[in-house]
């Protein structure tokens, strides 16, 4: 069945909150009435209609036909079994406090993406802004669950105060990468800069590359690690590179002993 | 008594009766199927009937490297137990003495079931702080760093608590050897059947019992009237022909799971015929009235 449609029209005039726009809050509406949502976020009014071309179809999965980096909220508060698809790029807040589903994007995402996400599987194809699942000011923790897998480069802290779930970042990783990490899993295939995993409490990063990780992580030695090997067969439809970097014999690293010290960064052996 | 009679093997017009049960299922992995096995011997280990051990347990099936969470050799255990309370207290004492302390192992959860009972997570307070959980899928485990590496444990254990134990088969011959022959290959063709396990010593059991004793206070005694030696001096149940009898005991996940490891075995019994095996089948009820399972012998017989 054909998904349910947004066609862009036109490049958003100001930053557009699309909170409103998932399947559940959809649900019984008609077109005309989902033409009259108010998305717009400074006292100009912007309306669904005034930017998108609504076509209906099946109401679990959303399309956006065009993206843009003024698209805030994409799927916040995504439920489990929906699905949403942007065909282009999304700003601030992709997919905040999703409890489930999915959403893709095949562009690049802005700033605190999967922020607060506590069950969705995302997926974006471009690069993402800084503070990938981070919390907002103020909250106490960021993702809580889920997976995010990012094709490219992501901003600077990345996984700040991680709870649970898995980030995979195939490109690399801006600096201060996990920082204040509580738990969950952070994997990078790329690069990273300056510090990782600052204040990492009991957090697992795996490292496609291994540099100084600082006085406050201290060597462990080389392991097999069973995790890592339900981990690689879980990871193998999401991401090879992950797959293939967990199937094998990784270097320990337990830190940071600055703070409970029971995290690590893993790197291979 | 006697009505049916297949390739020569007499079969008792009799039912055998089993009871409602709780079961909780483990994956083993360890990183060779020797140490897989190991495990797997050790949990299951003094676990023949609730009579006298915390549960029954024994090993469903082997996996291969492709069907174990983590790609290493594993297996599948069953543990049978009259509630699920019960399961859970078996499976913590056995987990922890029987697994956490075998080398190389990991443990996950073999069902979802109908609820779930803390395994990992009572258990992982072993690792002094040190403990990390991974969750990944819907599931927790947890990462205990023990001496040859890291105890990786599934927090949870679905129990199911519809299942069915105490299905049986009487295997009747001429003589020892005889009958083991029967018996055997009839344990061996339940144990490909999927969901049932055969608790007792290699599936078999020779003291059958019957209710009540001669004895004040012994709710149970031997089965005088399938004792061989007996046959002239008790109300036997056995013909002169007779001179061994062994019973198959089976616990199954399902009342389908019991009916056809039930129907397996019969069949590998009866086609190996009286002169090599056994003369004789029949099953163990005590006159239907205490368990809610009946598995009579005339609709399982090929």
């Amino acid at each position: 069945m054909t998904p349910f449609t947004f066609t862009l029209r036109q490049e958003p005039p100001q930053r557009v909150d699309l909170s409103a726009l998932t399947p559940d809050r959809l649900a019984g509406k008609s077109v005309a009435e989902i033409e009259k949502i108010e998305i717009g976020t400074t006292r100009a009014s912007t309306k669904v209609g005034d930017l998108f071309k609504v076509s209906e179809g099946d109401l679990k999965n959303l399309r956006y036909e065009g993206g843009s980096a003024r698209f805030d909220l994409v799927g916040a508060k995504l439920l489990p079994e929906f699905s949403i698809h942007v065909e282009g790029d999304v700003g601030l807040q992709l997919g905040r406090l999703a409890t489930g589903g999915r959403i893709t994007v095949s562009g690049n995402a802005g700033a605190y993406a999967a922020s607060g996400n506590a069950g969705a599987h995302i997926e974006i194809k471009g690069d993402v802004g800084e503070l990938l699942a981070a919390p907002l000011a103020g909250e106490l923790a960021g993702m809580s669950g889920g997976r995010v897998v990012v094709r490219g480069n992501a901003g600077a802290r990345a996984g700040d105060r991680l709870r649970r779930g898995i980030l995979i970042i195939e490109g690399n990783a801006g600096e201060d990468l996990g920082s204040r990490v509580i738990a969950g899993t952070i994997i990078v295939l790329g690069e990273t800069v300056e510090r990782v995993g600052y204040l990492n409490r009991r957090g697992s990063l795996v490292l496609a590359k291994r540099k100084d990780f600082g006085p406050t992580y201290l060597d462990c030695g080389a392991h097999l690690f069973t995790f890592a090997r339900l981990f690689s067969r879980s990871l193998r439809a999401d991401s090879a590179g992950a797959s293939a970097l967990l199937s094998g014999r990784l270097q320990r690293f337990g830190g940071d002993t600055a703070v409970y010290g029971k995290g690590e960064i893993l790197t291979p052996a | 008594m006697q009505g049916i009679v297949r390739n020569g093997v007499r079969i008792d017009e009799s039912f055998a009766e089993a009871f409602p049960m709780a079961a909780t299922g483990l994956v083993i992995t360890a990183p060779t199927r020797k140490w897989v096995n190991q495990a797997a011997a050790t949990a299951t280990g003094y676990a023949t009937s609730v009579i006298g051990c915390d549960c029954e347990a024994g090993v469903d099936r082997e996996l291969s490297e492709d069907e174990t969470p983590d790609g290493r050799p594993g297996v599948r255990l069953l543990f049978f137990a009259f509630s699920a309370k019960g399961a859970e207290k078996a499976l913590v004492n056995r987990v922890g003495q029987c697994i956490l302390t075998c080398p190389g192992t990991a443990l996950y959860s073999a069902f979802d079931g109908d609820l779930k009972i803390k395994v990992g997570d009572s258990m992982r307070q072993f690792g002094d702080k040190w403990q990390m959980s991974k969750a990944i899928d819907g599931r927790r485990f947890w990462r205990v760093p023990v001496m040859d590496g890291e105890f990786f444990v599934e927090g949870q254990v679905g129990v199911l608590k519809k299942c069915v134990g105490g299905g049986n088969l009487l295997i009747m011959g001429a003589d020892w050897e005889s009958t083991m022959r029967a018996t055997e290959a009839g344990v061996e063709a339940i144990n490909a059947v999927p969901d049932a396990i055969m608790p007792f010593p290699g599936g078999i059991v020779r003291s059958g019992s019957k209710v009540g004793s001669q004895y004040k206070g012994m709710s149970a005694s031997t089965n005088d009237a399938y004792c061989p030696t007996l046959r002239g001096v008790t109300k036997t149940a056995l013909e002169d022909d007779i001179g061994c009898t062994l019973e198959i005991v089976i616990d199954g996940l399902s009342d389908a799971a019991v009916r056809e490891a039930m129907r397996a075995g019969l069949k590998a019994i009866i086609d190996l015929g009286p002169e090599t095996g056994a003369k004789r089948v029949g099953a163990g009820n005590y006159g239907g009235k205490l368990g809610p399972f009946h598995y009579h012998l005339k609709d399982l017989v090929p």
